[in-house]
């Protein structure tokens, strides 16, 4: 094993065979430029694990303004401004800048510590505005009415002159999507880098005081109970119970889609018809939950694709009628979490240190709520809702002959969607057949090519030279990388590497089993009992396999993401983050599950 | 007891780690251990008392301890060869009646219906854990001894290892004053060990104070103390139970009874277990709670010596075979890792604004 200088430069990548034009894909400024070279980059695995859709690049653009703006320009982060990006190959890299001139730092500090220091002491209040103004928010995109450009105008536009056409609105509304869209980020950064900064300072301490304490364990310590991400997975729980006392289950068979199974509780009477009151109430707001991570447009929610959580209650059902609880035991998880608390605590050797601890971790639980919670109003919700509006304005510009299908609108960058509208109102005023099929159909079709093409490659863990050193509070907050990541990066791998996945040890165990890749929740059926699972992501919408696995691996995810925390509650290993595991395991191939090292090895062909 | 300093022989029921000076520290130690709730083999310790009136015996005149004393720590050779003297004394003379028939009388209880009972017989002495640990290292023991004579016989090698050169020089090093210098001895059923090893109740190698690290290896725990084999180390959350570290090793070897003539021998390790993991996790999780306990009930970290009985025996499950405190951390006064400030998100805006928030 040898360690390097420098990783590949971004100029030394070549373009993968059959993906020739990728650049065209992406706005001018996400391209590496010859000066790249010389800075340090790394490729951000955790939220794009998939070659970008032009479409969906937005969810990078969009979050590294907003990032990028609380920590440069509103907090004045001391040493962290914003990320660079750029892609490559359709894969996202991202270089952190940051301040090291100690007179600057001050400068920063001297506002950070003011502006920082007014989030904190306000917390809860603030917090409670926050998710008033997310709700407005998300009311605010899915009440957007994608205007459907009728051959005559409605009267009332007459008969109350109005005096603005239509097509006007077209852009105005795809505007307000992406206004809406940005706003819901720069609110997600609001907060989330102050609530990482107390878990980072808590990490930290509890790293010194114990200084062979997991992520994991510190992540017990910190993770709450009662949090939004576990409402969709109770809710369906509730309604499995419900389908259970009502003698409405027979209507439930493992494998048969949402809709068959709704219109047999349909015609079960009375029963049934609570039974599907129940469902409605439910799916206002707790369906709004992404089956991945809300980071690419196929990710749908359960409200956009019921088979998902159909699917889950089958699985329900017959553990119910199999006697067990499927109750988290929330009681016991808070007592536990109290124990463990309270033993590191009488651990450490002086009361001064004791306080500490308590501030720290007190902190740490004030933040808590907005840090886990934020995912399920930003990622889940607004952004399964604002997906479902782009996909309106795809149909329009399908059923008016400018796109083939709805989805070509996710191969178009969001500015070039603006041209295919600016086309369409066109020849809906000039009463002329639009002109776009024949552009955007071409260049689509190249781009589903590309990207299928882009599918398989393996983006280099990092690129340009490895940096002295990288003790970057903002990088070690967001993505956990600090030098000894960039060591394990930089050493070229050996035999036992070919073999072996790593990711971060998300849940503690060992166990060996059979590999069961899964890439769409929705055939979560398949999963036989005892089987370790691995998928692209963990999100609550996988939650009803946990009680049949015996091991998770996922692609996406860190010690506190939510695959992590149920992992934890249901004592199993699991290694997450590990950007690939999806691509190397195959179905059927065992697999070690190291959930302390956070290593997976496959043992057989 | 009321005071084991007036017995000659004491069970570890009657003693606590005030005793010591009767008993020595590894009697006190195991007294302790046992009156906690904790599971010990049994025995009994022939008291720093007994041993005082048997070297009254054997030395009227009380001219040992001044000679020994008077000796030039530098002169290992008048070291030696006084030492040599007096350990053939002790060797060569008779117990008093009256204590030889109290650890008859104590051996047969302790083996209960079996006749000869295999039992450890090990040193106590009074300055054992006062000094550097290395001193208990000095100290003989004897291991699967059998019958009241090999009994006897043991205890004298015991007594007389208070007198060997490294001993005696040790002590007049110290300057640790001779007249005080007394020893108890151990006679504690054995335990046919199927597994046995080590544990800290703090990390050996960082002093993390959460974590258990344990070493163990195949039959009994002479193998691991005396350095024969690479035991298989673990390592076990203390506050979660979780094993966040198993390195199992080749353990080619283990000290198993030498039947026929009491003591141990080594033999080979059956091919199919030298490779694999001697704890199972629950045992792994029992030992470390175990060593909790034992933490707890001192106050401090402790170094535990431990075996595993075979199952389906009735000495199956975890024995504690001696604790002592650690004391290579114990004796580092490490700076505070932090302090208490005005408002807990102080802690947070001076981390951020420093360029390396891991260091201050």
């Amino acid at each position: 094993m040898t360690a390097r200088k420098s990783f590949q430069l971004p100029s030394e990548i070549t373009t993968v065979p059959g993906a020739e034009g990728w650049e065209d894909m992406y706005p001018y400024y996400t391209r590496f430029r010859p000066e790249d070279d010389k800075r340090f980059w790394f490729y951000n695995s955790m939220h794009f694990p998939e070659p970008m859709p032009a479409f969906d690049v937005i969810t990078a653009e969009v979050p590294y303004s907003a990032m990028g703006a609380y920590t440069t320009r509103v907090f004045a982060f001391p040493t962290a401004l914003g990320v660079d990006h750029r892609i490559v190959n359709g894969r996202i890299y991202i270089t952190a800048n940051t301040v090291s001139d100690p007179k600057e730092i001050e400068r920063r500090y001297k506002l950070f510590h003011e502006r920082a220091g007014f989030y904190y002491a306000n917390w809860s209040r603030l917090y409670a505005e926050w998710e008033v103004r997310l709700r407005a928010l998300i009311a605010e995109v899915d009440a957007i009415k994608v205007p459907q450009l009728p051959e005559f105008e409605d009267a009332e536009v007459v008969t109350q002159a109005r005096g603005i056409a239509q097509n006007h609105y077209l852009r105005e509304t795809f505007h307000r999507c992406i206004e809406c869209f940005s706003k819901m980020w720069h609110h997600h950064f609001e907060f989330l880098m102050l609530g990482y900064g107390a878990y980072l300072v808590f990490f930290q301490y509890c790293k010194k005081a114990f200084p062979e304490i997991s992520d994991q364990t510190v992540a017990r310590m910190v993770a709450g109970i009662d949090v939004l991400m576990f409402r969709p997975d109770d809710e369906l729980k509730r309604l499995a119970k419900l389908a259970v006392d009502l003698g409405v289950d027979g209507a439930f068979v493992d494998g048969q889609d949402g809709e068959r199974i709704l219109a047999a509780v349909r015609k079960l009477g009375e029963k049934g018809k609570r039974w599907l009151a129940a469902l409605d109430q439910a799916r206002d707001p707790w369906f709004n939950i992404s089956t991945g991570d809300g980071f690419y447009h196929h990710h749908l929610s359960w409200n956009d694709d019921l088979s998902v959580p159909f699917s889950a209650l089958p699985l329900y059902i017959a553990q119910l009628k199999a006697g067990k609880s499927l109750e988290r035991p929330t009681e016991a998880l808070k007592k536990e979490r109290a124990r463990v608390i309270a033993e590191y605590r009488e651990l450490l050797p002086s009361d001064g240190e004791r306080q500490a601890f308590d501030q720290m971790l007190g902190l740490c639980h004030l933040v808590f709520p907005f840090v886990e919670n934020h995912k399920f109003y930003c990622e889940h919700w607004f952004t399964t809702r604002f997906y479902l509006k782009v996909r309106e304005f795809g149909a329009l510009l399908a059923r008016t002959g400018v796109f083939e299908v709805a989805d070509d609108i996710f191969h178009l960058h969001y500015t070039e969607v603006e041209l295919a509208l600016a086309d369409l109102l066109l020849s809906w005023a000039a009463g002329s057949p639009p002109i776009g099929r024949a552009h955007w159909t071409p260049i689509v079709q190249r781009r589903r090519k590309i990207l299928v093409a882009l599918k398989p490659w393996s983006p280099p863990p990092a690129l340009g030279p490895i940096p002295e050193s990288i003790e970057d509070p903002a990088l070690q907050m967001l993505w956990g990388i600090t030098s000894e990541t960039l060591a394990s990066w930089s050493t070229a791998p050996d035999a036992a590497s070919a073999h072996e996945i790593r990711g971060f040890a998300a849940s503690p165990g060992v166990v060996e089993g059979v590999a069961r890749v899964l890439m769409d929740v929705n055939d979560i059926a398949q999963m036989r009992d005892g089987e370790i699972l691995v998928c692209p992501v963990t999100a609550p919408s996988w939650a009803p396999v946990f009680s049949k696995i015996r091991a998770a691996v996922s692609d996406i995810g860190g010690t506190m993401s939510h695959a992590a925390i149920v992992a934890r509650e249901y004592g199993m290993p699991a290694v997450v983050g590990t950007g690939q595991a999806t691509r190397r395991i195959r179905t059927g191939q065992r697999l070690r599950v190291d959930g302390d090292q956070g290593i997976v090895t496959i043992l057989s062909e | 007891m009321a005071n084991p300093r007036d017995f000659e022989v004491a069970w570890f029921d009657d003693i606590a780690i005030a005793d010591r000076p009767a008993v020595g520290g590894k009697a006190a130690s195991l007294g302790e251990l046992t009156r906690a709730g904790i599971r010990v083999p049994p025995g009994f310790v022939i008291t720093t008392h007994a041993f005082e009136q048997f070297l009254a015996n054997i030395d009227p005149g009380a001219s040992v301890r001044s000679t020994i004393g008077a000796l030039d720590p530098d002169d290992l050779d008048a070291i030696s060869r006084a030492a040599v003297g007096v350990r053939d004394t002790i060797r060569k003379a008779q117990l008093p009646a009256a204590l030889r028939q109290s650890i008859a009388a104590a051996s047969r209880k302790l083996a209960a219906s079996e006749t000869a009972v295999p039992v450890a017989v090990r040193s106590s002495a009074t300055s054992e854990d006062s000094a550097d640990a290395s001193f208990a290292g000095l100290q003989h023991t004897a291991l699967w001894v059998r019958g009241e004579d090999q009994v006897v016989a043991a205890i004298r090698d015991c007594w007389a290892s208070l007198y060997s050169t490294e001993s005696v020089s040790y002590r007049l090093r110290l300057r640790l004053p001779e007249q005080h210098c007394a020893m108890g001895v151990v006679v504690q059923r054995m335990v046919n060990a199927h597994c046995s090893g080590v544990m800290f109740t703090r990390s050996p190698t960082t002093g993390d104070r959460s974590v258990i690290a344990i070493e163990a290896s195949w039959g009994l725990g002479s193998c691991i103390v005396g350095g024969e084999v690479t035991p298989d180390r673990y390592v076990v959350n203390k506050v979660t139970g979780d094993i966040v570290n198993r390195t199992v090793s080749q353990k080619s070897l283990r000290h198993v009874p030498g039947l026929a003539t009491g003591g141990v021998r080594s033999e080979a390790v059956p091919a199919d277990l030298q490779g694999i993991a001697c704890l199972s996790d629950d045992e792994l999780r029992g030992l470390a709670l175990v060593g909790k306990r034992i933490e707890r009930h001192y106050g401090a970290a402790q170094d535990i010596e431990w075996a595993i009985g075979r199952a389906e025996s009735d000495e199956e499950g975890v024995f504690l075979l001696q604790s002592r405190p650690e004391t290579v951390w114990a004796n580092r006064a490490p700076e505070p890792v932090a302090a208490a400030k005005d408002k807990a998100f102080d802690h947070v805006i001076a981390a951020l604004g420093r360029k390396s928030p891991g260091r201050p």
